[in-house]
């Protein structure tokens, strides 16, 4: 899967020869970007990103606990970012990192690189690299736990 | 009555005293204020959560920068907000109180910033406040100012992270303050090692001790050791009062001056909640120095606000869908 995943990221489009921003998600997209990060050999440090203050349904839930600190160690004007996560199911996390990302600069483009893209999507979003395309009911969850070892964990929704 | 600020589930959706809340209750608002910290650095110095949502300023008693700071941390938040400073009387009580906040929430506030004179002021709010409705207390008579003392332990655990290891020193008016009230069950909250409190022998409260603490009346001895020493705002309007013999007195026997912080440890913190009376409770020179955290303090203050508004009404909201 992984190894399928960094191949995916490879063949990303480029642009110029600066190499990508690399942002996990909180906290399975993380795991995920650490390995890309490792694998795609990125001269530039990692970003790490909790997309929560930006998510749809704060009114709903109210605020999630164990708020992660965004680390961003550069600019993302201009720049091609790869936001990764570890699944990809609704969309809504991603929405969330795109408008937590936009309050940080303007970005060249920005790709989505997940471990995992399943279907269910309620918005207009796709995996630009992933690892696997799977088919899963639409009450099985699946999440990541880790990080050591990383292992993906299957749950049988309500 | 603490058991008001939280809901069946546990869950914090007002902000009265920390009386009543858990170490977990301030855990969670010091980690989701580290989270939100990083805010005042970006491009775009806000962030879209409490958008649609109004807060309400109401402050009975005058105090611009407690006020803006919350204005502040609302309005990073997104959140509209309503300044009301309403004079503070003592004739201000009761159903004139009740019909404040009825009026206010039929303007749809959603949160209602109180501060007040009087003790239990925010207490109030809070009991007669709609399903949905958040209150803040930003400090009430002599009771609690909790998010003073919260934006303290957090400044302590940004350089301090080990509480059980650590030495904190509260000198000053123990017996008016709400901030050292609310100041020590923060600190004992989060298993603070030894807290110790300095006060001329009038200002200090009867039965302290049973709240974990030391007393001492010599401020060059409880000095020794300490990892952090927080001097409290001497209220001048005391100073008149049979309490306290003089200013300069009190600045030779109870300030917070080079040769003190000499006798603490060499990576001691000094912090002082504001507005200081330099040269009474604190030198200038300590005041300004290497020490000082003083100025940390008010940008933590804003991050711990936010994060307190952001929890509160997100569980509050959760209960106005209901």
């Amino acid at each position: 899967m992984f190894t399928r995943l960094v191949a995916e990221a490879q063949q990303l489009p480029t642009i110029g020869d600066r190499p990508p921003c690399l942002i996990g998600l909180h906290t399975g997209g993380v795991w995920v970007a650490e390995y890309l990060h490792r694998a795609l050999e990125v001269g530039e440090p990692l970003g790490r990103m909790d997309p929560a203050f930006y998510r749809d349904d704060y009114g709903r839930i109210g605020l999630k606990l164990g708020m992660r600190e965004n680390q961003l160690p550069w600019s993302i004007e201009d720049r091609r970012v790869i936001l990764v996560d570890d699944v990809l199911h609704t969309g809504r996390t991603i929405r969330a990192a795109l408008g937590a990302l936009f309050d940080y600069g303007r970005p060249a483009c920005v790709q989505l690189a997940v471990l995992i893209e399943r279907e269910g999507r309620e918005l207009p979003i796709r995996a630009d690299a992933a690892g696997a395309r799977v088919h899963l009911p639409a009450q099985q969850r699946v999440k990541l736990r880790g990080p050591e070892p990383l292992q993906l964990i299957h749950e049988a929704g309500a | 009555m603490n058991d008001l600020q939280v809901d069946e589930q546990g869950r914090m959706r007002h902000l009265l005293s920390l009386d009543g809340l858990a170490a977990r209750h301030v855990q969670e608002i010091l980690d989701t204020a580290e989270a939100l910290l990083e805010v005042a650095a970006r491009p775009v110095k806000s962030l879209p959560l409490l958008r649609g949502r109004t807060i309400a300023n109401l402050f009975f008693e005058a105090s611009t920068r407690t006020r803006s700071t919350f204005e502040l941390a609302a309005r990073r938040l997104s959140a509209d907000v309503l300044n009301l400073d309403v004079g503070s009387s003592s004739a201000v009580k009761g159903e004139s109180l009740l019909d404040t906040l009825r009026n206010l929430e039929a303007m749809h506030a959603d949160m209602f910033v109180v501060r007040h004179v009087d003790s239990g002021a925010a207490h109030f709010f809070a009991r007669h406040a709609a399903p949905g409705v958040s209150i803040l207390n930003a400090g009430d008579g002599r009771h609690a100012h909790p998010t003073q003392a919260l934006l303290d332990v957090f400044t302590i655990r940004r350089h301090k992270p080990d509480f059980g290891n650590l030495c904190v020193v509260v000198v000053g008016d123990l017996l008016h303050s709400r901030v050292a009230r609310s100041q020590l069950r923060a600190l004992s909250l989060l298993g603070t090692g030894e807290i110790r409190v300095v006060a001329p022998p009038t200002l200090i409260p009867e039965q302290i001790e049973a709240q974990g603490v030391r007393v001492f009346t010599d401020l060059d001895r409880a000095c020794v050791d300490a990892d952090v020493l927080i001097a409290l705002r001497l209220q001048r309007e005391r100073m008149r009062g049979p309490f306290l013999p003089s200013e300069r007195e009190y600045f030779l026997r109870y300030g917070l001056t080079r040769e003190r912080l000499a006798k603490a440890r060499a990576d001691c913190l000094v912090m002082h909640p504001g507005p200081m009376n330099r040269g009474i409770e604190i030198e200038s020179a300590v005041a300004d120095g290497p020490h000082s955290v003083i100025l940390e303090q008010v940008a933590n203050g804003i991050a711990v606000r936010m994060a307190v508004m952001a929890i509160c009404l997100g569980n509050a909201g959760r209960e106005g869908q209901a």
